[in-house]
This record gives structure tokens, sequence and C-alpha cells, in this order.
């Protein structure tokens, strides 16, 4: 009779940690930033229809790094889990500190689990407030931790430099249109300092814009208006992306 | 298994369990008792007494549709809510409005948007009109038991069809059965009254401002024959709820448009009692 071998817990969750680091590190990398109306999400992402962010509920929005499937199926969980408490309840209390809590939980458990796989994925749930001290940025990394951020976040492939240099420039009060460029700029830096192009229709972009009349905060930037925000030089632009009809639908 | 929903646990398997698009799917899986169409009624005699909304009317035009309903409901002969909402925004492109049973009837409301807002996020694409319309009637067909019990939901859905590029009303009967109506249509205890107006006053080529003059004159028309219809209520400032919906959206109109609306119409009825005339031939 054979003896197993031991492999000692830390050892375990190590290898564990190491598998799903590596499964998220293929990916490309995103961001997250606070800018004066809301909240901006920017990806690189080729595909039109497979998106990286999406809507959860009103203020709350999602965007995951990592392994498309297991991604996917913990947003729907997420839509699920905050339409059946507004319904239950009411529409205010489905917060993005809940629906990050039960996030944390599903992915820990699932991390800790000896008979389950460790997800590959990285999620940002993102509240955006009536005001901008009222944003909320949670970060949750494949083990099931929670990490509360402000201004800025980055997860994915690259994410150590991406954040050092979001740190360094993202300021507070930024238009969309800095904050977009300034994401753009950030997500095309090379690890060893060159510079790439990413053309606008390799880029996914979205934001929780707080002055939307709807209830629904959640919107996507597509086509002109993105292109536009590409190319505008900052502050004049605001007013222009306000009164910007609904082009891109709730796709 | 419902705690999870309401504390902080894991999301329970279900939630992560690959399936329908459909709120309500979900709902009859996980928890079944939150349907409304699952609710055991007992065996009662005579009618249920409850709050029932009364007039609802749509109209047509190019580029778009109205949706408007009365704000009166009605406990047997009582009046038993003098502001009572009954047209609701069901998505960006759509409405509803509601006649009958209120407290059924908002509640169906709630979950229908619900079912439509649930499916676009999930699938990142909305419905077409028809399959909202034919959701809509599935959720009446599950409402049939209380409906035979004297609690029916009639309701009345308009829309924007983007792919036709038009306005679009339609009806339903209290067994789910839903039928296109063409240029305008009302249901309610006012309804007979609100239609004939409507039949003598639309045309085809109204403006958007016509159409919304338009069923007001018909809810006057259906308050000025129908005891349970409600008319505008100067004293109190009540007046009806009217929605658009064309290519740009849902718009409610504000309470100021529609009572400027409301005014004018009865402005002329102080003049001419039963309303425009339509010419005899």
């Amino acid at each position: 009779m054979s003896t197993p071998f031991y492999v000692s817990p830390q050892q375990a969750m190590a290898d564990r940690a190491e598998y799903a680091r590596k499964g998220i590190a293929r990916g490309r990398s995103l961001v997250v930033l606070q800018y004066a109306d809301g909240i901006v999400f920017v990806g690189e992402n080729p595909s039109r229809a497979l998106h990286k962010f999406s809507e959860i509920y009103d203020r709350i929005g999602f965007a995951a790094a990592g392994k498309y499937n297991e991604y996917e199926n913990l947003r729907i969980g997420g839509v699920r889990y905050a339409d059946l408490r507004g319904y239950t309840y009411d529409r205010d209390d489905v917060t993005a500190r809940g629906l990050a809590n039960v996030y944390a939980q599903t992915l820990g458990t699932i991390f800790s689990s000896a008979a389950e796989k460790p997800y590959e994925v990285e999620l940002i749930v993102a509240e955006v407030g009536e005001t901008a001290e009222g944003d909320q940025i949670y970060r949750l990394p494949h083990d099931g931790s929670i990490v509360d951020e402000h201004g800025s976040v980055a997860v994915g492939g690259n994410p150590e430099q991406i954040s050092t240099y979001l740190d360094r420039e993202h300021r507070d009060g930024m238009t969309l249109a800095e904050a977009l460029q300034l994401a753009v700029k950030a997500l095309s830096r090379d690890p060893n300092g060159t510079q790439r192009e990413i053309p606008a229709d390799r880029l996914e972009v979205a934001v929780l814009d707080r002055t939307r009349p709807q209830k629904r905060k959640f919107k996507r930037i597509v086509g002109r208006q993105l292109a536009r925000l590409l190319e505008a030089d900052g502050g004049a632009t605001e007013a222009e992306t306000a009164e910007e009809p609904e082009e891109s639908g709730e796709e | 298994m419902e705690a999870n929903t309401r504390g902080t646990g894991r999301l329970p398997a279900a939630f992560l369990t690959p399936g329908s698009s459909s709120f309500m799917d979900f709902l009859s899986e996980h928890q079944p008792e939150l349907l409304p169409g699952n609710r055991q009624l007992p065996p009662t005699q005579g009618v249920i007494e409850a709050p029932h909304g009364t007039t609802i009317v749509a109209v047509t035009f190019p580029g778009g549709v109205v949706l408007a309903g009365d704000r009166r409901a009605t406990m047997g002969n009582i009046i038993a809510q003098r502001d009572i909402e009954k047209v609701f925004p069901a998505d960006e492109y759509s409405a509803v409005g509601i006649a009958g049973t209120a407290g059924l009837a908002v509640e169906m409301v709630k979950l229908f948007q619900l079912e439509l807002e649930h499916f676009e996020k999930v699938e990142g694409a909305q419905l077409s009109l028809e399959g909202k319309a034919n959701r809509l009637s599935t959720m009446i067909r599950s409402n049939l038991g209380m409906a035979m019990q004297g609690l029916a939901v009639v309701p009345l859905f308009a829309g924007y069809d983007l792919d036709r590029e038009k306005g679009r009303i339609f009806s339903y009967d209290v067994t789910g059965g839903r039928s296109e109506e063409h240029n305008f249509a009302a249901t309610g205890s006012g309804s007979i009254f609100a239609r004939g107006a409507m039949k003598k006053l639309f045309r085809d080529d109204l403006t958007e401002e016509q159409a919304t003059t338009l069923v007001v004159q018909a809810l006057y028309d259906a308050a000025d024959d129908d005891s349970a219809t409600g008319g505008p209520d100067v004293a109190r400032r009540i007046y009806p709820i009217i929605t658009v919906i064309t290519e740009d959206g849902f718009r409610r109109l504000t309470e100021d448009e529609s009572s400027e609306l409301s005014r004018a119409v009865l402005q002329r009825r102080l003049e001419e009692p039963d309303g425009p005339k339509a010419a005899l031939l």
C-alpha cells in the first residue's frame, strides 16, 4: 500500500494561489478609476460581445479579469443575488458592500475547498454614490479577500506596474475624458517601459455615471462617443458627454 | 438556502448554476413561494373586496405611442384612492398600465419590470417588444386562479418597437390572451366610453401633442360616464398620468404638462360639455 505524500497546508495553499495567479496573469489588465461624475471601467477587449464589465444593479457595476466562464458565472450569480434581494426588500437595500461580501465568501470557500479547483479570477465590484465621497470600489482577489480601494485600481496581467503609474497620475475630480485617457495610457505601457498603441475598437469602456437621470447608472461607451472622449483635451468635454444621446443603448 | 440571500454567506449553488435568463424561472426553482402566481387562496364566499384600478388608454402616433391612466381606485361604490398610479415604465422602451385589482397589479408590474431588467443584464441585450408582450401574457396566465375569484388583473402594454420603428399596443384578457391593437386601445371599467371617444378623435397623422390631448379627452369621457373613473381633480391638483414612448425612450409628462393639458380640455368642456364634435360624414 502506498503512503500518500504529505503536503503541508502552507504549501498546498501557496500552490493553489500560484495556480490562480498564473491563470489571471494570462489575461490583459483592466483598470477602474473614479472621475468627477462617477466611476469609469477601461480594459482592452477585442470582443464586442463577451464583456469584462457589466451592470449588476442600479448603482453597482462589475469588472473581472481571468477566466471568462468562471467570472461570467459569478456575474450572473451576482445579478440573481441583487435582483432577488431588491425584489424581497427594496432597491436601496442592494449594496456593493453586501455583494462584495457574498463574492468574497464564495471565492474564499472555493479557494480553500480541496475538492474544487480555485477560480482563476479577480473581480471588482464598484458602486457609484451621490457624491464622489460615496463611491465604493472593492477588489476581490482569487482567494476571497476583500480590498477596499480608492481612486484607481488595476487587476489582471500586470497590475503592480499599472497601479503604481495610476497612483502617481490619478487625482480626484478628473473629467471623464481625462480619466479615460489616463487609463488607456496606463494600459498601453509595456513592462519594459515602451508604449504600444491600443486602437479604440479594442477598448471596452463603461461608466457608472451619477448624473444619469435614470435609476440605472451603468452605461457602455462605444463608437463616436468613445472616439470623441479619446481625442478630447480634458476639461471642455464634460457638458458634451452629458448630452450624448443613448446611442450605445443598454447593450 | 433562503438565509443565504439575506445574510452574507456564500452564493447558493442555484445562483451559480447556468440556466435561464428569466428571473421568474429562477424564482420558481429557488424560492417559488415568492411568485405571486403560486399563492394559495383559501376558498371564499363571494367576491373579495379590494381596491380596483379603472381606466387605462393608449394611442399610437407616427413616431411613438402614448399610454395614460386616470387616478382613481374604487372598492365597491367607495373611492379607495384618488391619486393612485396605474401607469408604469416597464423598461426604457415600454410601459404598462393596469386595470383590475390594484394590489396584485402593482405586484405584477414590479415583477414584470424586474423580469425585463434581469434578462437585459444577463443576456446583454433587450428582449424584442413581442417577447416582452408574451412574457406579460405568461404572468397574467399564472394569476388565473385569483382572477376566477374576482381578483383579475388586466394590463395594457405599449412600447416602441425598435425593429419596426413604430409604437405598438397590446391588450390582454384575464386568461392571458394577448392581442395587438391598432391605433388605440383601452382597458378597465371606463374603457367602453374611452374607446368611443378615441374612435371619433383618432387620425393617422397625430402629432405627439395631439395624441396626449386625445388621451385626456378620452379619459374625460370615461370619467363622464363611468362612476369608477376619476376625472381631472382641479381642486386637489390630481391629473392623469400620461406617458410617451418614442425612439428616445420612455418619458412621463411632468405634473405641469399634465395639468396644462387637463385644464385646456376642461376649459373647452365648459363651453361644450360633450367635447369636440366629429364630422357626420
